[in-house]
């Protein structure tokens, strides 16, 4: 009898603990070990250091504390699967992977289970498609975006012009680094410049026969979608076989500090596109510095602060928070779920007085979610590694991409997963 | 006391050489299969379908394959990731090509399948052999994984070069797709968890098994009793090859429902098989489920005591449970280079004569 009432009292402890739970959970995906940790660190870091400060310096969001589990994915899709059933349960208001397999992994589950994604700037590029991708985001830019910037920048760099131009893609040759050629493939056909595709094989610590391939057919500018070690690996060869630096164009995945450094001097002049700026150069920072840093709260080591990848976590958590504050505001409840969050992102705008209100101005590109559109302005800047003061400078202001292209591209591939998937569209 | 063979009759030849002929391993059996088809799936959630039972069952069914070739039949092989990849590459062909037909004739099928592309690869066995064969499976496994990425018509051309499961049904319940029921899922997998285990039980003590033993244990004499060893060993390629397709297809169809091939069959995944092999114990049916189970289980384990229990930072939490795991390896191997399923053996041999051993 006596065990029977201790199960019972376990039971409802256990039945009544979710409800009970009076806070928002944003669980991070993250990855500190394996061939990405050293991206995957100072993304986590970012994202955690983000949601301390909400909590310590304002309560919360909207009066409600944050939580943030982290669980350890490895950039595995497996392990992924797993942090995705463990977390899912906790109330769960948003996942971010950071990590284009198991977005694709996760867009299916998440649209059944009713949670939504935001892959910002990766996973899957017609998920900006909100009428058939109802629980996924990707704004503020993606892959295919960031595919006609790097086009539309070098168009500006030779003045208007890219006829007998030759460009290589060097990538990942993985879902992540396959996003992007369709995209260029269409651009070389409109701008009339050649195309080559060099993939390398995960995690990329080999690129000896890319790098000599790229010497053989002197392309006049290398693109890069890379990540993880293999950017390291790649800049350095390109410093090996000297090649032009600043003909060396990496997507935002390529552009951190992670990147750059091994390559000591021969770096010089590598240049990345960027998603948001850079540097610590915000009143952010004095806060973070008052309430996270100097109480000790920092997540990981505390050393990641300012580099490029830390920013886009901050970033990243900054956009969750400010759509959980307009899920917060559209149902009258503090307490949002899941759904509500969903609404929130899809009524999200980011304005220049919203980021300078939250000590970020200037941070990264306005734009505004629509039902429609879930996938930003597609914006993003230039930025050239100084190897003398191991640094980054933005070389641009926001660069848009090309709609044209882009759009009859994202409508085709939405509609052949709403085939697949027997999805209908929505928004009217 | 309990387990002995006194008093066991056994009054026909069938009952003489039945699997289990201790009584109370029967018993044993027959209890597990009686909760795994009549309580889990009455209490199973995501959470323990998606990360533990469904990728232990799937794992098996490749273990048991691969152990058919290396165990029982001595033919290394380190393209278990390739062969898994064929099975998944050839459901999701099948599925996207004949929607209307049922998704347990396409993993079938794509067993079927594999067992083709296996005994082409398992040709160069004829000819070389131990290490040498060795580095001609990693061929394939390269090879295999290459031309899964390299090939658009493979993956219908997508631009992502992912391949995703679409929602398939048996007898009427989704068990592909998001929609999927965690029990429907486990269902499944069960059910070709215990059909090919009975299917590889029965092969390797029968004819074919034995034949199989003989090359394993010294081809040269096998071939002098009259085994033929172009047969012997294309079958085991066969056969091993069947399992691994068909675990492959349920990974992918079933588990993960998304894949791209370099990260999901990977060199890694030929290695974590033919772990789960060599600490479950060659030439053992049991073994592969203990290896499995060892492989898939523990690192999920490790992770909740370490994480979820004691509250570790996850980072340091996933470095220790690389050297847990890693030791308890070693530890494993030192102790018993037979593996788990050797232990196994010994604690029955034990439980024969307990309580009064000699």
């Amino acid at each position: 009898m006596k065990l029977r009432l201790t199960t019972l009292a376990l039971a409802a402890a256990l039945a009544a603990g979710p409800a009970l739970a009076n806070e928002l959970v944003f669980p991070s995906l993250s990855y500190r070990t394996g061939p990405y940790a050293a991206n995957g660190i100072p993304f986590a870091d970012g994202y955690a250091d983000y949601f301390t400060l909400l909590n310590e310096r304002d309560g919360g969001i909207g009066g409600v504390r944050v939580r943030v589990p982290e669980c350890e994915t490895a950039y595995n899709t497996e392990k992924g699967v797993e942090c995705y059933e463990a977390t899912k349960g906790e109330g769960a208001l948003v996942y971010q992977p950071l990590s284009t397999g198991i977005t694709y992994q996760l867009i299916p589950k998440a649209s059944v289970d009713g949670i939504p994604i935001h892959s910002m700037g990766y996973g899957r590029t017609s998920a900006q498609n909100g009428k058939i991708f109802e629980w996924v985001f990707n704004y503020p830019a993606n892959y295919w975006d960031g595919a006609s910037i790097a086009i539309n920048y070098l168009l500006s760099e030779n003045g208007g012009s890219l006829e007998g131009k030759k460009i290589a893609l060097l990538y990942h040759n993985s879902a992540y680094g396959k996003e992007p050629i369709r995209t260029l493939q269409e651009l070389s056909a409109k701008q009339g410049f050649e195309f080559i595709e060099i993939p390398v094989d995960h995690p990329g610590q080999e690129q000896k026969s890319q790098w000599l391939q790229i010497r053989q057919q002197r392309p006049d500018y290398v693109l890069m979608w890379g990540w993880g070690v293999m950017n390291q690996v790649a800049i350095q060869e390109a410093a090996n076989i000297r090649f032009p630096m600043e003909n060396f164009i990496g997507i935002w995945w390529s552009g951190s500090e992670n990147d750059t450094v091994p390559a000591g001097a021969g770096a010089d002049g590598y240049k990345a596109l960027n998603l948001h700026n850079i540097g610590t150069d915000y009143p952010l920072y004095a806060d973070l510095k008052t309430y996270v840093y100097d109480a000790g709260k920092a997540a990981g080591a505390g050393d990641q602060a300012g580099t490029v990848l830390y920013n886009r976590g901050l970033y990243a958590a900054m956009l969750a928070a400010e759509a959980a504050k307009k899920a917060q505001e559209l149902s009258g409840t503090a307490e949002i779920n899941a759904a509500m969050m969903r609404d929130g992102m899809e009524a999200l705008e980011i304005t220049e007085a919203t980021m300078t209100a939250l000590g970020m101005p200037n941070f990264g590109p306005t734009f505004s979610v629509s039902c429609a559109n879930h996938g930003g302005s597609g914006r993003a800047k230039v930025q050239q590694w100084d190897a003398e003061t191991q640094s980054w400078t933005i070389l641009t202001d926001w660069i848009e991409s090309d709609r044209s292209v882009i759009d009859p591209l994202v409508e085709a591939d939405s509609a052949a997963y709403a085939a697949e998937a027997g999805v209908t569209p929505r928004c009217g | 006391m309990l387990y002995r063979e006194a008093g066991d009759f056994k009054t026909s030849y069938v009952a003489d050489s039945q699997t289990f002929p201790i009584r109370f391993d029967r018993w044993g059996y027959y209890a597990v299969l009686a909760v795994a088809f009549g309580v889990v799936p009455f209490w199973i959630d995501d959470y323990w379908a998606n990360a533990v039972f469904v990728p232990f069952l799937i794992y098996a069914i490749a273990a048991i394959g691969l152990n058919i070739l290396t165990g029982y039949c001595g033919q290394v092989s380190l393209g278990t990731g390739g062969f898994m990849a064929v099975g998944a590459y050839s459901v999701y062909k099948l599925m996207t090509a004949f929607p209307d037909v049922s998704i347990v004739i396409h993993v079938l099928l794509a067993g079927l399948i594999t067992a083709g592309v296996g005994v082409l690869f398992g040709l160069p066995s004829l000819r070389i052999k131990g290490f040498y064969l060795a580095v001609a499976t990693l061929a394939a496994q390269f090879f295999l994984v290459w031309l899964f990425n390299r090939v658009p018509w493979f993956y219908n051309y997508s631009a992502s070069g992912q391949i995703s499961a679409p929602e398939r049904t048996v007898l009427g319940v989704a068990v592909t797709g998001p929609n999927a029921d965690p029990w429907a899922i486990y269902m499944i997998c069960l059910v070709f968890v215990v059909a090919l285990a009975w299917l590889a039980r029965n092969l390797t003590r029968g004819a074919l098994g034995r034949q199989w033993r003989a090359i394993r244990d010294m081809d040269i004499a096998a071939e002098i009793i009259g085994v033929n060893p172009l047969r012997a060993k294309l079958s085991a390629f066969a056969v091993s090859s069947f399992f691994v397709g068909v675990a492959g297809a349920l990974f992918f169809a079933v588990y993960l429902g998304a894949v791209e091939v370099g990260e999901a069959f990977g060199i890694n995944k030929s290695f974590l098989v033919l772990f789960m092999v060599i600490i479950g114990g060659l030439g053992s049916i049991f073994g592969s489920f203990a290896g499995a189970a060892f492989l898939v289980l523990l690192p999920v384990f490790l992770k909740n005591v370490l994480v979820g229990g004691l509250g570790w930072p996850t980072d340091l939490a996933a470095q220790i449970e690389l050297m847990i795991v890693g030791g308890l390896i070693v530890t494993f191997l030192i102790a018993e280079p037979h593996g788990l399923a050797q232990l196994w053996r010994v604690a029955k041999e034990k439980l024969r004569l307990w309580p009064f051993p000699h």
